[in-house]
């Protein structure tokens, strides 16, 4: 069996991120599974993550505290190295597609990005905005790969606890420093994480109201447009797309949004999509299992109340 | 300051993609190109920094003769010159980095700035095979902190902030769950975000005079890279279509569907 590394990543308080759990859950379709946890002090994270792999390889240092690629980079190939991992990954997140084509050029290795099926050793990936999916094979010795969370399902704990091996990852001066991090803190759940979405389109005009109230009733995450992120009307992180988040809940909501293939390719693997839109020749109604044609202010309130009574 | 930008030819956004019979390629019938829509922002970003701080801006292409098309397009927004790498045929993200790096070691820019991702293959790779190839630190998804959408949009915080003596950049990123400010040592690899800045348009002015301007022609051989791709593509398809939904003629229609039909509520 190949030996397959995969990168672990923390949550702002520390925690593990369940992202990780469904990277694991691809690595395990392609052989024995390593994870290395890198921190100031990586013990407390290690212990969350061993029951889930064979061996945890946990790296405390000073200098790998606040995650930057390029000193990172080095811990993470220093570790694939050390046990012939032929495969390297993590999953797609902002961190993971910052950090892994950087691991793959210290290791010489080729790399697909955003995985969604594996099969032997073939790997199945996006293109186009999703609108093509591709089969790809990688020829390096070493290969790399980061996983679309939303297309395997979060790792169960392996029969029997991992081992944990500590280690001190080699000092490095860094051309980068970290300057700080701006957290957008939000009460409601996490976009990614939701089993429920509603988002907002530039139909909204930048009003969220009832947006926001729809999703509170339902204990939902809100989820936007690129239209809507561009505007500044809602944070970056809520961007919903091609080149945002890649979500797949129960329920999508998409209110005032045109269903641009962009948009659709973060969203269409939801389970559910109800669609609010005015204009009843909107594409997002290609995608909808429930469509109307309404305007969105008088639609989304109406929605809640009746939401409320069924309850 | 000098900076190299990247200029890849793409697919029109807005285009209809569909998978050829064989299952191999796309089908290019009626296929409109545009330079990468993260690349002319790379050139935007380039072009704003030089306007502070003086210096050349060279606008580098990798493919067949067509690519010109997105390089003279680089140019009549302003870049001073422009490298086209002729290549036909496959090409990977490994390929791509590996020939930027020889180019780099040529033209010794300042900075690269490149787009997070080509809109037709979406790998997100390039920018850090390259940085890493360098020993350069890198900045990707750089983004402004405020909004685009505004009159104002040139005169806001930029997302590279140029350093004191040009010897350094501050760069703001697009991470989950918020902004994050990195400080690089230059020279250093920048990518761009869809927030970074708003590309100007060409003006006819800038179309004429970009005829005149320098393309220099290379190729791998010549740079010396082995472009052969260690990504293969051995099928294509298109992804299974949603299963036609219907159109509800009201709110409490939607919701007893919701509730006893799909189960979510
Ligand atoms: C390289 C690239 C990457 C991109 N990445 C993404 C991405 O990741 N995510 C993304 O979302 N987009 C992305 N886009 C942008 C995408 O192409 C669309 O421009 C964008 O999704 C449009 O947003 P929208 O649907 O909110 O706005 P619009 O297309 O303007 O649609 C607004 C909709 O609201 C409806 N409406 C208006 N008023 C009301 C009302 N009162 N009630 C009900 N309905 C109303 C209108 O009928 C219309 O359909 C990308 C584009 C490019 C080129
Ligand atoms: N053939 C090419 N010519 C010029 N630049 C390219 C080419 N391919 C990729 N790039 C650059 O690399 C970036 C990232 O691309 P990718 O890693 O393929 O998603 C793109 O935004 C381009 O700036």
């Amino acid at each position: 069996m190949p030996t397959v590394l995969v990168v672990v990543e923390a949550q702002p308080d520390g925690k593990l991120k369940k992202a990780t759990l469904n990277a694991i859950t691809a690595a395990r379709a392609l052989g024995d599974v390593h994870a290395v946890v890198l921190a100031k002090d990586a013990t407390a994270l290690a212990a969350e993550v061993k029951d889930y792999v064979k061996v945890v390889h946990a790296g405390s240092a000073a200098h790998v505290e606040h995650y930057l690629a390029e000193t990172w980079a080095p811990a993470v190939a220093e570790v694939a190295k050390a046990i012939s991992a032929e495969w390297v990954g993590a999953a797609a997140t902002q961190q993971g597609r910052d950090l892994m084509p950087r691991v793959a050029a210290k290791l010489n290795a080729a790399m697909a990005s955003d995985i969604m099926a594996v099969n032997g050793t073939t790997l199945t990936r996006p293109m186009w905005a999703g609108a093509v999916i591709a089969e790809v094979t990688l020829s390096t010795p070493v290969k790399a790969f980061t996983v679309r969370t939303t297309e395997f399902a979060l790792a169960e704990k392996a029969g029997g606890a991992g081992e944990v091996k500590a280690f001190a990852p080699a000092p490095v001066t860094s051309p980068t420093k970290f300057v700080e991090f701006k957290e957008v803190k939000s009460a409601r759940p996490e976009l990614t994480e939701a089993r429920i979405v509603v988002s907002g389109g530039r139909g909204t005009k930048g009003d969220f109201k009832e947006v926001e109230a729809l999703a509170d009733e339902l204990g939902a995450a809100v989820g936007a447009s690129r239209a809507v992120c561009d505007a500044g009307w809602q944070p970056n992180d809520l961007q919903v797309g091609q080149t945002g988040k890649v979500v797949a809940p129960s329920l999508y909501v998409a209110a005032g949004i045109s269903g641009a293939i962009q948009h659709l390719a973060g969203m269409k693997g939801s389970k559910t999509i109800v669609a609010i839109n005015k204009d009843g020749e909107a594409p997002i109604f290609q995608v909808a299992d429930y469509g109307l044609v309404a305007d969105l202010f008088k639609a989304l309130p109406e929605l809640r109340a009746a939401i409320k009574a069924a309850k | 300051m000098k900076i190299l930008v990247t200029a890849k030819r793409v697919e029109d956004p807005e285009s209809k993609i569909k998978v050829d019979a064989a299952g191999k390629g796309i089908v290019k019938e009626g296929l409109k190109y545009k330079i990468n829509p993260f690349d002319e922002i790379a050139v935007e970003e380039a072009l704003r920094l030089v306007a502070k701080h003086p210096g050349d801006v060279v606008a580098v292409s990798i493919g067949g003769k067509e690519v010109h098309e997105q390089l003279r397009h680089a140019l009549a927004m302003g870049a001073t010159k422009a490298v086209w790498v002729n290549h036909e045929g496959p090409l990977d993200q490994m390929g791509v980095a590996g020939l930027l790096k020889k180019i780099v070691e040529k033209e010794k820019p300042d900075l690269v700035i490149l787009g997070k991702q080509s809109i037709d293959d979406d790998q997100n790779q390039v920018g850090q095979y390259l940085a890493e190839w360098l020993g350069w630190g890198q900045a990707t998804f750089a983004s402004k902190a405020d909004s685009l959408d505004s009159e104002n949009e040139k005169n806001k915080v930029p997302g590279v902030i140029v350093g004191d003596g040009a010897k350094t950049i501050d760069v703001i990123r697009e991470v989950d769950g918020g902004l994050n400010r990195l400080q690089l040592t230059l020279p250093a690899v920048v990518t761009t975000d869809l927030r970074l800045n708003q590309p100007r348009y060409a003006s006819l002015p800038g179309i004429m005079k970009a005829k005149s301007k320098p393309l220099e022609e290379l190729n791998p051989a010549g740079l010396g890279v082995d472009v052969a791709p260690k990504i293969t593509v051995t099928k294509l398809s298109m992804p299974p279509a949603r299963k036609a939904g219907i159109k509800v003629a009201d709110v409490p229609t939607l919701v007893t569907k919701l509730k006893t039909e799909a189960k979510v509520i």
